[in-house]
């Protein structure tokens, strides 16, 4: 006889109930909606909803419903994403003033189930439209300006000392400083290692000079680097949350990338005119002293460097950085409180402050310049052929005359109006990215593609299917259909677990699932075939079918686990689409052996299992 | 009961002939390979790639007039799928990242044939990126293929695991081959592919190993030719039904799938013939010439009764 115990097939049932009440959601339309929510200073209320409702019909665009959120949110459905775009053309032109809107995608869900947090899978950009792009973040630069820093710091620290050294100069990755005597030398490695923890210091000595050698050791460089993908991400979130797209993700890739994906978003321009604007800023003081024409003709004085105005006007700037952009922790807009001119507030962060004001103390009366350095790619046509070059672009874009000492909050004037105040505040305010970054990969769905790859892939799954079904049902009877039983639970699981791990749905995926309907019959069919075995020489039924089961298994597991190390690897190695491969078919394979040994069985058992059988529909 | 009457065939007798067969296939997959190579796609070159879809049929010369007028006369342009959808591919410039290329593009279009254009897709892969992705998924290949050459290692005789990995190369170099010879983008998705046909192939490979050892053990006559043939026969029916419903689906996600699918499942169909093929007359084939005997089987019997299988 074969039969599960009691506890055995509870189990069963109870994983086969999870699975379909986690794959429920699924069932119910993702309609394209538009999120609001309050912009400073107003409020969401019942009243918004009959405003935006209004507003809408002025407009002629269909409405599916608007529902009222937590956390003062509307949400509001259109059958089609066409009429989404048109609703928010319509709400930003009339309603802007207090509203924010939000393009997302949003499940109808039924209240019950939202509330017992019941969600269906994430779609991936493939299949709802969006933009993905990947940013790599150019680490050289943030240790470039990490080491410019730490030079000025150098030469400061020295004076402070009153330790007499002849030059402090950058060779590469390392700064180094020229002394007279061993004396000297000694006492400056002494105060530097002191002062800069985060250096390495080494002192050496080349014939009759002698040198000490101050680097980045390999824990500050990572540290550095950390800080500015870090500093990046918050920046560029900053930044997309302009965008208006309702669920936007920027998460870091490896060493030096960032992944920013906006489902959802149709304008891939708008999102790289905001990306560009790659940009960094510094705070130089002017050297009032060098001759700027001579600079011009090529002789730059020794600790300053040439730049030019936004209007062409060349300047000299001090070499030594006071304040670099991400320094600075916020920039504001406003009025000057006595004149009443426009003024733009900056606040910087400890160290940037305790630098400017260092600085400020020694140099009020002089003249300090903002340099605003962005990265430009330029197309230049040569032979013929269009060349690209990725230009650093350096333009100093504000000279402002140091009044008094200040620190961490102090604000610049002599701003031609309010507007360009308000600019200024905002490239501040996002120039302040701690280096450098560029685009290196795009991928843009657009929504018709989205909804061509759903149709396509469920169109395509269904197909399979149901091939897969008519057949198992014709070749193995009751067995088969049995199978096919296990295959559609198989589906449901695997719905279930990518929804339970809030894991996202691509056309790769779809892949996946349908080629795991494939696989996932294999298990059944080895264990169908070899029960027609064991019939053939002889064998009772009963005996039959557990020496199908028993000895199919280790085939099985074979086969799987080969399968699992490829799909692994898949994983472990591949990016974007692929990975969305590797997880369906990963989860499927493990779902199906759950489906087609153990569930096939415990239905197999119920059916025939206390039965006195003379043949079996196999 | 419907069953598959299958007659018992000596399969093994023609190991020759198959390896010659097999030879033939992969020596002209191996210099198609090298001289014509994969037709590498955007993910590895780096490059943009702009699918747009227009209102009417469109005529890929005006498309073209537009473009060169444009100022983009490096842009490949083909029709996708419909006449309504067109791809656009433009090479990668040195090592420069040019993530604006598309925007200018779709604007000379737009110029064209104003409000007739939607944008479809756009891929952009740096150089750099393309590099990194070949090199990550050369690692995953290789890597999937050591896991598994010790997985079988451990399960098997080092003969059969020697077998399996030979009919696995078999069948990825068969895959590669066509890919090759017909020129058809390789991206990615293809190289998933290529990758889950290895797991097939191995799948099926297996499968006929286990019977092997398992008829090893129980029939105490015969040669090893003639248990060789006979699991074969066994698991034939197995082999046909598994390789026609996975053939099945391949084939519906490759008519209905759409586009952005087909290099993919094409790849999974010949993974499939050439898999079914290669574990009747090549793995089997590869595990007899290397001489394996009832003995390298029947030495370590315990481990498995311990394993709980038979």
């Amino acid at each position: 006889m074969n039969r599960y115990p009691l506890w055995k097939n509870l189990l069963i049932l109870g994983v086969i109930l999870a699975s379909l009440l986690l794959a429920w959601p699924n069932l119910y339309s993702q309609d394209p909606s538009i999120e609001i929510t309050a912009a400073r200073g107003a409020e969401v209320t019942e009243a918004s909803v009959g405003e935006v409702r209004a507003a809408l019909e002025n407009a002629g665009v269909p409405v599916k419903g608007i529902e009222v959120r937590e956390g003062g949110k509307l949400l509001i459905r259109f059958a089609a994403s066409s009429d989404q775009l048109k609703g928010q053309e319509a709400i930003e032109r009339s309603l802007s003033a207090r509203y924010r809107t939000a393009l997302t995608l949003s499940a109808d869900l039924p209240g019950w189930m939202r509330a017992i947090g019941l969600k269906p899978m994430n779609l991936g950009l493939d299949l709802r439209g969006g933009i993905h792009v990947v940013i790599d973040v150019d680490m050289d630069a943030a240790l470039d300006q990490a080491l410019e820093r730490n030079l000025g710091d150098v030469r400061t620290q020295l004076r402070d000392k009153k330790i007499r050294y002849q030059t402090v100069t950058r060779e590469g990755a390392r700064i180094l400083i020229k002394f007279n005597d061993a004396e000297s030398r000694d006492a400056g490695a002494k105060a530097l290692s002191r002062e800069f923890q985060d250096l390495t210091v080494q002192t050496s000595q080349d014939g009759d000079q002698y040198l000490v050698q101050a680097s980045l050791p390999e824990t500050e460089q990572q540290k550095i680097k950390d800080f500015a993908l870090e500093q990046n991400i918050t920046t560029l979130r900053n930044r997309v949350n302009a965008l208006g797209i309702a669920e936007p993700s920027i998460a870091r890739q490896g060493e030096r990338r960032i992944v920013v994906q906006l489902p959802g978003a149709q304008d891939p321009g708008r999102l790289k005119e905001i990306l560009g604007a790659t940009a960094t800023l510094e705070y130089r003081l002017v050297d009032t002293e060098g001759s700027v024409a001579d600079a011009v003709a090529g002789r730059v004085p020794v600790g300053s460097k040439l730049y030019y105005e936004r209007d062409g006007k060349p300047i000299l700037l001090k070499r030594r950085v006071i304040v670099t952009g991400d320094q600075i922790t916020d920039a504001s807009a406003g009025f000057d409180g006595q004149s009443g001119s426009p003024a733009v507030f900056v606040n910087l962060d400890g160290q940037g402050a305790r630098r400017m004001r260092d600085v400020t103390t020694e140099n009020v009366g002089k003249p300090m310049a903002v340099v605003f350095i962005e990265n430009r790619t330029t197309t230049e046509t040569v032979d013929s052929k269009p060349v690209k070059t990725t230009r650093k672009v350096e333009e100093v874009f504000s000279v402002a005359t140091i009044r008094e000492p200040f620190g961490s909050r102090f604000q610049t004037t002599g701003l031609d109006s309010s507007n360009e105040a308000h600019n200024t505040a905002l490239l501040l305010r996002s120039g302040a990215l701690a280096a450098p970054i560029q685009i290196v990969e795009e991928r843009t769905i657009g929504p018709s593609l989205g909804q061509d790859n759903i149709d396509q892939g469920l169109f395509s799954v269904l197909i399979g299917l149901g091939l897969v079904v008519i057949f198992m049902g014709i070749y193995y009877r009751v067995f088969g259909m049995i199978a096919n039983l296990v295959l559609l639970l198989n589906l449901v699981m695997i719905v279930a677990v990518l929804g339970a791990l809030g894991a996202t749905l691509t056309m790769p995926g779809i892949a996946g699932m349908v080629l795991t309907i494939g696989m996932a019959v294999d298990a059944n069919v080895l264990i169908f075939e070899r029960i027609r075995e064991e019939i053939r020489i002889g064998n009772s039924p009963q005996a039959s079918i557990a020496a199908g089961y028993n000895k199919a298994l280790s085939s099985i597991i074979d086969a799987n686990v080969t399968t699992l190390i490829a799909a692994v690897m898949l994983f472990s190695f591949g990016t974007g689409p692929v990975k969305g491969f590797a997880v369906t078919l990963t989860i499927g394979l493990l779902t199906s052996m759950f489906t087609a040994i153990t569930c096939s069985r415990a239905a197999i058992n119920l059916l025939y299992g206390n039965k006195r059988l003379k043949t079996l529909p196999v | 009961m419907i069953a598959i009457k299958l007659p018992n065939l000596d399969f093994l007798s023609q190991r020759y002939r198959a390896l010659v067969f097999s030879g033939v296939i992969i020596g002209v997959s191996l210099l198609s390979l090298a001289v014509l190579g994969l037709n590498r796609g955007l993910d590895f070159t780096g490059g943009t790639l702009i699918e747009v879809g227009y209102k009417a049929p469109m005529d890929l010369a005006e498309v073209r007039t537009a473009l060169s007028e444009g100022g983009f006369g490096n842009v490949m342009v083909q029709q996708f799928g419909t006449t309504r959808d067109v791809l656009l591919r433009i090479p990668p410039v040195g090592e420069v990242n040019d993530a604006e290329l598309s925007q200018r593009v779709l604007h000379a279009l737009n110029e064209a044939a104003p409000d007739q254009v939607e944008l479809r897709r756009v891929e952009f892969v740096g150089p750099q990126v393309g590099k990194e992705l070949a090199e990550q998924s050369g690692l995953a290949v290789l890597f999937s293929v050591i896991g598994i050459l010790i997985y079988v290692a451990m399960r098997f005789e080092w003969r059969f695991s020697v077998g399996a990995v030979v009919a696995t190369l078999h069948d990825a170099i068969v895959t590669l081959g066509v890919f090759s010879l017909l020129q058809i983008d390789f991206d990615l998705n293809v190289l998933a592919a290529v990758l889950t046909v290895i797991g097939y192939s191995l799948n099926d490979t297996i499968v006929l190993f286990d019977r092997v050892r398992e008829n090893f053990r129980k029939v105490r006559k015969g040669t090893v030719l003639e248990i060789m043939n006979q699991s074969v026969n066994e698991t034939m029916s197995r082999t046909i039904i598994t390789a026609g419903t996975v053939f099945l689906v391949v084939v519906a996600l490759y008519l209905f799938g759409g586009e952005s699918l087909r290099g993919f499942s094409l790849a999974l169909i010949i993974g499939v013939v050439s898999g079914t093929y290669s574990t009747i007359y090549i793995a089997s084939a590869a595990a007899v010439m290397l001489g394996v005997s009832r003995a390298d089987l029947l030495r370590t019997p315990k481990e498995a009764e311990a394993d709980g299988r038979p």
